[in-house]
């Protein structure tokens, strides 16, 4: 039985992050941020009188941002790596479309990422075992985080298509990254019509805020399937024009 | 098997390759030689599909690179100059991953690895991490995975790069046995790799090919004169001084007393002379210090032969 080239790439890729440091690195600083954030916000001496709900949504925000980090982190090597070490020629050789090696990739890379952030599902069962939340703002926040995460990812792999430098690629996944961040806040200080577009574009604020709540949007769900998709259309036209060069 | 007319790469502005036109039989092996820069591994990359050329028509096995990319890559088996491994991967993984990649079945890669792994000879080192191993392990999983899906068109980047004596030879040897189910490409600038194992030379010069042939029709276009080495042993005080003798050979034109680093042949006695002449003299020049009283240790068409051939050909086109 003939493999599908994704899932030939997927499988490859989702075996270098268990057999590397680089993977175990990220998930052992995603989840131990994750537990001293909760704990300070939640637990510590300094925690607040919070509801339930409340202290689930501050979780899923700061979660939100670890995330993001861990996404950029995962994803630079993913094409940069290959040029730099000379077996894109392998894939460039091989009878396999630039979409199958880019999706491939970005499946794998969001397969071991959604494995970090189910790994903190510890700390909204906490809030479960000892207050009253529902399941489904559960299930609804740890979407969003994975939509989020998908989103980012999409931006890393397209900034790894640009370049041999893994440097460069964090450089400018981040800069991108930052920036779809940072609309949200302009989108605060500009004025109408400038304050919708970047309300409608920003990463965060309007589109995650109903995950956060435990809210679930079907606009803001096709906002970040659109934006990943739009990312990894670009990685691979990326990848085809770099067969010209 | 192979044919290229008028292709050209560029890089910007800058032109790496041609115009570039050749045609290559089904079970030929010919060598690429050129100088590093020259545009070979620019060629070999586009006759792989891993590079689009800017203009012109590549087919291999009737199929176009442009336009059936895919039909050209599952005919084609192509070895870098670096091995495209994984250093994370144990061999076995990776060449069953490449295999899966260049489209074979499961079943047929579970039949093939091992196969290929036997032929390459990396067998004991099919469970470690390809950084682990040596250059010369590494270059052979390199024609493992060329190998894998049994490619009709193998192309080879300068297989020896980076080897040591024995490794290069061990690549010689394993290129020699592909050569009986292979047409073979390989390129080099290492000139003895080549004459070693092509049929037939194609020599690229800033981008183009100035020289093709085998390396006897190559010899006799460039070399107006050839070239030998002999060893000699001189005889008593009646023979006259070999150097004498052989200048007196009718066609010779020039004889040298080699180096003192050329002199080792375990003989104090005994002297090479470089002599060169305006047809193969070796019988000649052999009876001549014969009947002279001298004995002939050796006498060898000059092992560099080639070299000349090369240095001619690229100094003639750069001047």
């Amino acid at each position: 039985m003939r493999t599908g080239a994704t899932g030939i790439i997927f499988r490859r890729e989702f075996q270098a992050y268990v057999r590397s440091p680089m993977g175990y690195i990220v998930a052992a600083v995603v989840l131990l941020l994750d537990g001293l954030l909760f704990y300070s916000t939640a637990l510590g001496p300094d925690a607040g009188e919070l509801l339930s709900g409340e202290v689930l949504r501050v979780f899923f925000y700061f979660a939100s941002g670890l995330t993001s980090i861990a996404a950029v982190a995962l994803s630079v090597r993913l094409i940069a790596e290959e040029r730099q070490t000379g077996t894109q020629l392998l894939l460039d050789t091989s009878p396999i479309r630039d979409w199958e090696i880019v999706l491939g990739k970005f499946l794998s890379a969001l397969a071991f990422l959604s494995v970090i952030t189910v790994a903190t599902l510890y700390i909204p069962l906490l809030i479960l075992v000892n207050g009253k939340i529902a399941v489904g703002h559960i299930l609804i926040g740890y979407l969003g985080l994975i939509l989020l995460g998908g989103a980012v990812l999409s931006i890393g792999v397209f900034a790894t298509a640009l370049t041999r430098h893994q440097l460069v690629a964090v450089a400018v996944a981040a800069v991108i990254t930052g920036v779809m961040f940072l609309l949200w806040q302009l989108s605060q200080i500009v004025g109408s019509p400038l304050s919708r577009v970047f309300a409608a574009l920003a990463i965060h604020g309007r589109h995650f805020n109903g995950f956060m709540a435990g809210l679930l949007h079907l606009r803001d769900v096709v906002y970040y399937v659109a934006l990943t998709y739009f990312f990894l259309l670009a990685a691979t036209r990326v990848m085809e024009a770099k067969r010209w060069e | 098997m192979v044919e290229l007319t008028d292709v050209t790469k560029y890089y910007g502005r800058k032109r790496a390759l041609g115009p570039v036109s050749f045609e290559i039989e089904r079970g030929n092996t010919v060598g690429f030689l050129g100088l590093n820069g020259v545009g070979k591994t620019t060629l070999l990359k586009i006759l792989a599909c891993g590079l689009r050329p800017s203009s012109g028509t590549v087919t291999v096995d009737g199929f176009d690179v442009l336009r059936e990319p895919h039909e050209v890559r599952k005919r084609v088996g192509y070895l870098p100059e670096l091995p495209p491994v994984y250093g994370d991967m144990p061999v076995s993984d990776y060449l069953a991953f490449v295999g899966q990649l260049k489209g074979m079945s499961r079943e047929r890669v579970a039949k093939r690895v091992p196969e290929v792994e036997e032929y390459a000879r990396i067998s004991e080192v099919r469970d470690m991490p390809t950084r682990h191993l040596s250059q010369g392990y590494r270059q052979r999983v390199g024609v493992a995975q060329a190998i894998i899906h049994e490619p009709e068109l193998l192309i080879l980047d300068e297989p020896t790069h980076d080897l040591d004596p024995v490794q290069i030879m061990e690549m010689r040897g394993m290129i020699r046995r592909l050569k009986d189910s292979h047409t073979i490409l390989i390129s080099s600038h290492i000139l003895p790799e080549i004459s070693e194992t092509c049929d037939r030379l194609l020599i690229l010069n800033d981008g183009v090919i100035i020289a093709s042939g085998t390396e006897a029709e190559l010899g006799e276009k460039l070399l107006m004169s050839r070239h030998m080495a002999v060893t000699v042993r001189a005889g008593g005080d009646g023979a006259g001084a070999p150097r004498d003798v052989i200048a007196a050979v009718a066609g010779v034109t020039g004889v040298e007393r080699a180096g003192d680093t050329e002199r080792s042949s375990g003989d104090a006695d005994a002297t090479t002379y470089h002599v060169e002449g305006e047809a193969d003299l070796r019988a000649a020049v052999c009876r001549a210090l014969i009947e002279a009283g001298h004995d002939v240790l050796t006498l060898r068409r000059a092992e560099r032969e080639l070299e000349r051939v090369f240095v001619g050909l690229v100094g003639g086109a750069r001047a």
